[in-house]
This record gives structure tokens, sequence and C-alpha cells, in this order.
């Protein structure tokens, strides 16, 4: 690690292979949301819900995976009152025949089973709660603006809250890409990606901010590549121990937290990528200067008290 | 001197995390099953022989009563095994009748000591835990019902306005009838009605002398008053739950006609059955005048004394549907009252109601629909048939003293408890159609047995995996990071469980979070300790000044993370809102571990003494 700390890699001079990346990342994301939107889960969609009573208690694992090694997407499973009944939620379009196929491939294991009822079941989500989150984030988004605005300054504020709109954006749009089941666990953790992000974002604008302060040169990209190969080891140390976290989730944890994993590995990724590369380059691009960070008022005063 | 700090600090911090341990420890307890028992009304309780009664029928069946719990409110029997559980409840629901709620719980068996100190465990939601599951259907034909209700209030109010003169109006499943005298007056009123009413086919027949005006609705109208009146159905039981407080419950539409309501496990599910279920609306009437016509009135009894009647006008100036807000308070006497305030078109309603009025009485209604399940005998079998209906009682009648306006007060309630759920009702919205209870169940969790293990386990080794790479990054300054790291997951459970946070998937995906802020802080503070050792410092300086330099970036960084927590917290509802309390609560519970308590490892371990070499 101490070799890591002693070599400067030159980060800004390679932003704008970093912006072309960035935005290839963005525009496929978009055309892909546009295209073929997000594959909503059970969650968002509603489905089918299927109860049926065995003879003797089954093995809901069991259960779910004959569901889902058959065409059947989305499963949860559920026991009912009894641990003989068992309530299933497909995300299926409902038709009369569902409850069959599902007693069909239930039955092809030998065991006795048999239907009380298929029926149609709505979204968990209503629209109301969609409508309030958006809501949410955007008055969230402009709160962060202000506060960044007010301890840093407004150009920050505009790279930090990009930066934001950046991750969210491509992992969304990944998600839609390959097609990932978009459900509410997806959802906590895209939540989780913009606290990741923003905690991220405002360590290295602190150390640039600090950097600025204290150096004696004018020359930004210098002072910034200093000010993040400084965070540097801060920022591996703590990616890579939140992606240990989050590998040992996705390999391990099952399939009810994949995308979950997925999602958070992928926000962390983008989210360390953009703190340097879109928040950080950006207050380049806005031709972020000294005077921003040290008030010219002070500097008169100093003037006036050279004077006499 | 650098690096000590004042003994009252180490107390403080020692106060805060004992206070953490003891309220994290109910967590270790697992809950029981068991019914709960409260009156129908929500303010008594059985009394003993009751209460002995209600053991024996249990005994008489083999069910294994494990502890009985009484306090004022509502009588909690806990059950040795859960699949007795539907039992017990179909048993005592039969043998009390209606004037009790017989609910499913899963009751926390806290030790008496941590209960003492308001100690409880954290709630596991309907995805690790699961809870108790409620059917609901939708009286559609009544929805239909209450709209030709509504229909013919405002024909009524047209033809009196154009001054055609009516015997009565009827209504039959979805047709409405009007009688008139003469075809003259019926072809008027047709051709009156039916540009304002475009949802029915009209008829006009003869029956004896009287002429009728025959109104049906049409199926497209019928489908859009179901629809309304399920969707509505939706949005006030989201309401009603949020209300409640019950937090990460699930209300969701199955089939047709019928409504799910699931509530994670450990609560006052009998309170929960009631609002949920509770379909009381109110409506604003005037008293009828001694010469009003007989067709215009309604007679009906008071709530509390029902030999005593009055008389009101059949037309409503407004419903518990323009109720804005509502509190419970209580008057000068101590008697509870609901402080209403009305939405714009309800106080102008209500205005021009009582300006022209006054000296008249006002009475309030109280409109229930409930049913009673009754077992006939048919063909030899037992079944069980829910008859629907609907009580209708005067809560008070009181004289119009002046104009009223946006803002008033309903007495005459019977219980404080009463007017807080009758407070809670008109806040969150009246119900588009009476519904009723097909099945209530407890529900297992949705994710399975082996996910919750398999993601219990992948959460352990992700976090044995941080202590390792802090341990060999930092060595004993890991070790300090790590102990702070354990001890911010115990303050974080002590503090989901003290505030009855409900803990899901997604909750988890906060606590995951937080961890990772919370070593990431420590790293900020030990990267900078290196750095400032390397440019020279000498060991209690570079300490001193790794602390404070790395501050303002720990305090920047999560304060933005705490504002948008807590924005998601007030605007979102359900998931969303557990994410960040759980986001919030971390947030807070790491800087405290981070900030002071590595920080009185450190100064405990190194301050003030002569230190040769850091090991970090």
């Amino acid at each position: 690690m101490k070799t890591l700390v002693n070599r400067q890699f030159d980060f800004m001079g390679k932003r704008r292979i970093a912006f072309a990346i960035s935005a290839v990342l963005l525009v496929v994301s978009i055309v892909s949301l546009l295209l073929q939107q997000l594959n909503l889960g059970l969650d968002f969609t509603g489905g089918t819900l299927v109860e049926v009573r065995y003879a003797v208690a089954p093995s809901l694992d069991a259960v779910r995976q004959i569901l889902e090694a058959a065409e059947f997407r989305d499963v949860s499973v559920q026991t009912f009152g009894a641990s003989t009944e068992v309530l299933i939620r497909l995300q299926q379009a409902f038709d009369p025949e569902v409850g069959d196929r599902v007693i069909e491939l239930l039955r092809a294991e030998g065991e006795a089973v048999e239907l009380v009822r298929a029926e149609f079941v709505g979204a968990q989500v209503g629209e109301q709660l969609r409508d309030q989150s958006g809501l949410g984030l955007l008055v969230a988004l402009g709160v962060v603006m202000l506060y960044v605005a007010f301890r840093f300054q407004y150009k920050f504020a505009i790279g930090a809250v990009l930066a934001l709109f950046h991750d969210v954006l491509i992992v969304v749009g990944i998600f839609s890409l390959f097609q990932f089941d978009f459900d509410l666990t997806v959802m906590a953790a895209l939540l989780a990606v913009i606290g990741y992000s923003l905690n991220d974002t405002i360590v290295v604008y602190d150390r640039i901010r600090e950097t600025i302060r204290t150096s004696r040169i004018d020359d930004m990209p210098a002072i910034f590549n200093e000010a993040i190969n400084l965070t540097l080891s801060r920022t591996l140390a703590t990616s890579g121990t939140t992606l240990l976290v989050l590998m040992a989730l996705l390999l391990l944890g099952g399939d009810m937290i994949h995308h979950f994993s997925i999602a958070l590995i992928l926000g962390v990724v983008v989210g360390t990528f953009s703190s340097i590369y879109v928040a950080a380059a950006l207050l380049l691009a806005v031709k972020l200067e000294r005077k921003d960070l040290i008030p010219p008022k002070k500097e008169e005063h100093e003037e006036e008290e050279q004077l006499p | 001197m650098l690096n000590r700090y004042p003994l009252w600090k180490y107390l403080l911090i020692l106060i805060v995390l004992l206070a953490g341990v003891v309220y994290s420890l109910p967590n270790l307890y697992p809950e029981d099953p068991a019914v709960q028992i409260s009156s129908a009304q929500g303010d008594t309780t059985l009394d003993d022989a009751q209460l002995e009664r209600v053991q024996q029928t249990l005994r008489d069946a083999g069910i294994g009563i494990k502890a009985v719990e009484r306090d004022e409110a509502s009588v909690l029997i806990r059950l040795d095994d859960p699949d007795y559980q539907l039992r017990a409840r179909d048993l005592l629901t039969e043998r009390l009748g209606n004037d009790f709620v017989v609910a499913l719980n899963l009751a926390e068996s806290t030790p008496t000591w941590l209960q003492s100190l308001a100690a409880s465990p954290m709630t596991l939601g309907l995805d690790l835990r699961g809870g108790v599951h409620f059917l609901l259907e939708v009286d559609m034909d009544a929805a239909v019902t209450q709209r030709l209700e509504v229909n013919a209030s405002a024909m009524r109010e047209q033809l009196r306005s154009e001054r055609i003169r009516y015997r009565g109006t009827d209504i039959d499943g979805r047709t409405l009838t009007i009688t008139f005298a003469g075809d003259e007056d019926r072809d008027t009123a047709r051709r009156l009605i039916s540009r304002e009413f475009r949802d029915f086919d009209y008829a006009s027949e003869q029956e004896g002398r009287a002429s009728l005006l025959v109104m049906t609705l049409t199926d497209q109208a019928v489908n859009e008053i179901q629809d309304y009146a399920i969707n509505q159905n939706l949005t006030t039981l989201r309401n009603r739950v949020d209300e409640l407080g019950v937090a990460e419950p699930l209300v969701q539409r199955q089939g047709p006609d019928r409504i799910v309501v699931e509530l994670p496990g450990v609560q006052d599910t009998v309170a929960a059955k009631r609002v949920v279920g509770a379909t009381a609306n109110l409506e604003f009437r005037l008293e009828a005048r001694p010469d009003t016509p007989d067709i215009e009135t309604e007679s009906f009894a008071f709530r509390n004394n029902p030999n005593r009647t009055a008389d009101l006008m059949r037309d409503v100036i407004i419903t518990g549907d323009s109720v804005s807000s509502a509190s419970r308070s209580f008057d000068e006497n101590g008697r509870p009252q609901v402080n209403i305030n009305l939405d714009g078109t309800g106080g102008t309603l209500m205005n021009r109601a009582t300006r022209t009025n006054i000296g008249r009485n006002m009475a309030v209604l109280f409109i229930e629909h409930k049913t009673r399940d009754r077992v006939v005998m048919e063909d030899g079998e037992e079944i069980t048939v829910r008859e629907p209906y609907t009580e209708r009682g005067l809560i008070s009648l009181a004289t119009i003293q002046s104009a009223l306006g946006n803002s008033f007060r309903i007495t005459g309630l019977d219980s404080p408890t009463e007017a807080g759920e009758l407070a809670l009702l008109l806040r969150s919205g009246s119900l588009a159609a009476p519904i009723y209870f097909v099945q209530e169940r407890t529900i297992g969790p949705s994710l399975g047995a082996e996910n919750i293990a398999r993601g219990v386990m992948s959460v352990q080794i992700g976090l044995l995996l941080v202590v390792l790479f802090m341990l060999i990054r930092y060595k004993v300054f890991g070790i300090f990071a790590n102990l702070a790291l354990a001890l911010n997951l115990t303050l974080l459970i002590a503090a989901m469980s003290l505030l009855g946070a409900t803990l899901t998937l997604p909750g988890i995906a906060g606590i995951v979070l937080t961890l990772g802020m919370a070593v990431d802080a420590n790293v900020l503070i030990f990267e900078r300790i290196r750095e400032e050792l390397r440019n020279g410092l000498s060991i209690q300086q570079a300490i001193h000044a790794g602390y404070e330099r790395a501050f303002s970036s720990i305090v920047d960084a999560n304060i933005t993370t705490l504002l948008v927590a807590v924005i998601l917290f007030s605007i979102g509802t359900g998931p969303v809102k557990g994410f960040a309390v759980t986001l919030s609560l971390g947030i807070i519970t790491s800087l405290f571990t981070a900030l002071l308590v590595t920080r009185s490892m450190v100064n405990l371990v190194y301050g003030g003494k002569p230190v040769k070499k850091l090991w970090i």
C-alpha cells in the first residue's frame, strides 16, 4: 500500500477518456430504458396467487425450485395458516389455467396436493407510493444541492447532484439492459447507492477544498490530482470493504438478494468512479477557481490592513 | 494534554453502551403464537368469569395455554403450538359472539425485568418473519346502491328546484325509480334528468295511476363504479394502515373484488382489525321541521339511548368524505370530542346550509356497516351465513347558534378510544364501499427459511471479511475499529427496537450501508493519522491531527446522507420509509462510535503516554 501513496496517478489528465466512458454508459442506459424499459418484479406489476393444500407439509424451497425451474418467474412461497397450506405468488399474468399448471408441476414429484384457489393479485406498490418516492428523491436531491452549496460552493453542488443522477441512471440502465428483475429490494439498493455515492463524493470534495486552500499553485488539475491521490488509499479501503460484504451477499446470499447485491455492487463501482470522474472532473468543466473557495473579500480586507 | 478525555466522557460512553446492550437483548427471545381478545368498542375487556370460560373452552378442545395476560384494553392468550392458533381463534369467536374481536397475534416473550425497562424486540417484516394475513371482500352491491342514493338525492334536489312534484324515489339493485302523479311531470323530469345523468338507461312505465321513471345503470357505469370502489378502498386501507403506525404492511388487490392486508407480527392485531375493517362514516343532516312532508324525513335513534329518536331530513349536508383533518381532544368537562376541519367544498356547503337555518337543530349521524355470522342448518349441514347490516345512530343533535365554517367539533362520544378511532377513520378517508373480513390467517415469511438463513450467513461472512481486513491493514487500530463496529451494530439494533422499527430485507440494506460508512469514518481517520506521521508529526500530535482533520469530511459526508434519509422518511411510504429509518439511525450510531468510541479507546491506550511506535 505504501508504494501506492508515493506514486501519483494523473487522474485529471485521463478525464476525457473517463467522460467518454460515462457518456457511452449513459447513452446505452437511456436507450435501453426507452426501448425495453425495466423488467418490473411482482411487487410492481402484480400477478397470480395460487393457494394449494398438501397432505404432508412440503419443503417450501423445493416448491420454489420446482416452479422456477419451470416457466415461472419471481416466485414467492409462504406457509398459510397451517404448515400444509401454501400460498404461492407468481409474476404471471392471470389466466384460469395457471392454477392447474402449478398443480400439475407440483404433482409431478409424486406429492399429494390439491388446488384451493387461483386469483390475480394487484401490485403491492401503489401508484401513490411510486409517485411519492419519485417526488421524495427530487426533494432530497434539491436539499442536498442546497447543503453542498452552503458548505462548499454552488459549483460543487452541481457536480454532486449530477454525479448522483449519473450513478442512479447507469445502475437502472444496466438493470434494463440485462432485463434483471427490478423489485422493491432493488429499489432499496438504489436508495443505498445514493447514500454511498454521496458519501464518497463529499469525502473527495472535502479533500479538494482543503488542498485548494493549502496549496500555493493555481494549476487546478494538479491540485485535484493531489487531493484524489491523498484520498485514494481511503477510497480503495472503503470501496474494498463494502465490496467484500457485497460479494459475500452475492455469492452466498441466495436468490432473493441476488439482484439486490448486483444493484449495490454496480452502485459502489459506479459511485466510486463518479466521485472522481464526474463529481471532481466536472468542477474543472465548470471552471472552479481558488477564489470560489477563498472569498476575495478577505483579500481586500488584508490589503486594507497593509495600507497604513 | 493531548489525547486525554475527561472522566465524564468515558462514563457517558459507558452508559450509552450499557443501554445499547440492554435494549438490544429482547431480540434474543422468540415470539409466541397467541390470540388477542378485546371488546368491539375498544374500551372494555373480558371480566373474570368470561375469562375463566374462555380458558375452559380452550382446555376442552385440547389446546395448550402457555400464559394469559390482561391489560385495560385486551386479553392476550399465548399458545403452546402455532398449529392450534386458528382453531383457538374460531372457537373463541364462536364463544364470545359479536361483542368481542378476536385476532391472531405473535406475542413477544421478553422477560419481565426487560419489559419493566420498556425494552422490546424489533419487529421482523413480512419478508423475514411473516405476520397476519387478512382477506377482505368489498361489497360491490353496496357500492352501487350508495352511488344510486347519491344520484337520487341530487335528482330530488333538481326536481324541487324546477318545481316538479314527485311522490317518492325507490332503489332496487341497479335500478332507481321515481314515482310521479302524472305523465306530464314524468316526461318533463325525464328530459331534465337525462341531460344531467348519462350513466342510465331510461324507461317510462305506468303502474296503476302513477307514472314511473325507471332508470337502470348501464353495464359500463356499474364497472366504473366497482373499479372506483376497489381502488378507493385500496387507497383508504393503505392510509389507515399507515396511520396505525404499522411499519411495512402489504395492501394488495386480489381477484375482482377482494383486498389483502398483511401486517408483520408482534403488534396489536385487534386494534388493526377494528380499524382496517371499520366502515364508519358520518353524515351531517338538519333536523326535520314539524311540517316537513314524511317522504323527505327519516327517523333515527340515538346511539347511547335507543329509546330516544329524532326525525331528520333525508338530504345530507356533507359526509365524512369532506373532512380534511380530524383529531381527538377533550372538552371543558373532560369528555372526549373530535375536532374536525373540512375541505373547501365541505366548508362552503356547511356554511350555506347553516347560514339560512340558524336556530334549527343539526344532527351528526354515525353510520357503520357490519356483518354478523349466523349458523343455519341446510340439508342437514351447518353452514355459516354472513349477513351484512347497517347501523345508523345519532351521535349528537345540537342547535345551530351561528353559521358554521370549516372547523367545528363533535361531542357525545362514549369513550376516548372511540373518539380516537373515529378521528383516525375520518382522517384516513372513508371507504367507498363496505368491506367484510373473509379470511384471517397467519402467514409465513415471503422469503424462504433457507434464503433467510443464507442471507444472514452471507452478511456474517461479509462482516468477518471486513473485520479481518481492518485487522490486517490497521493492526492495533483495526482492533479499535472492529470493537466500534460491534458496538455500532448493538446500538443500531437497540435503537430500532426502542423505536419499534420493522426490520426487512431493504432494512438490512440500510444496515450494511451504515456499517460500510462506519468503517469508512475510521478508515478516513486512520489514513489521516498515517499521513500526518509521514509528514513528520510526533505520534501524539499525529493522532490528534488525524481525528481533527478527518472530522469535517466525516461530518459533511454523514450529514448529507442523513438529509437524504430524513427527506425519504418524511415523504416516502412503506418500504422507503423503513429503509430511511434504518439509515438515519445507522448514521447517528456510526458517528457516535467512529468519532467518540474509537477515540476513547485510542486515548485510553495511547493518550498521555510516551509511545515509541504506533501499530497502524
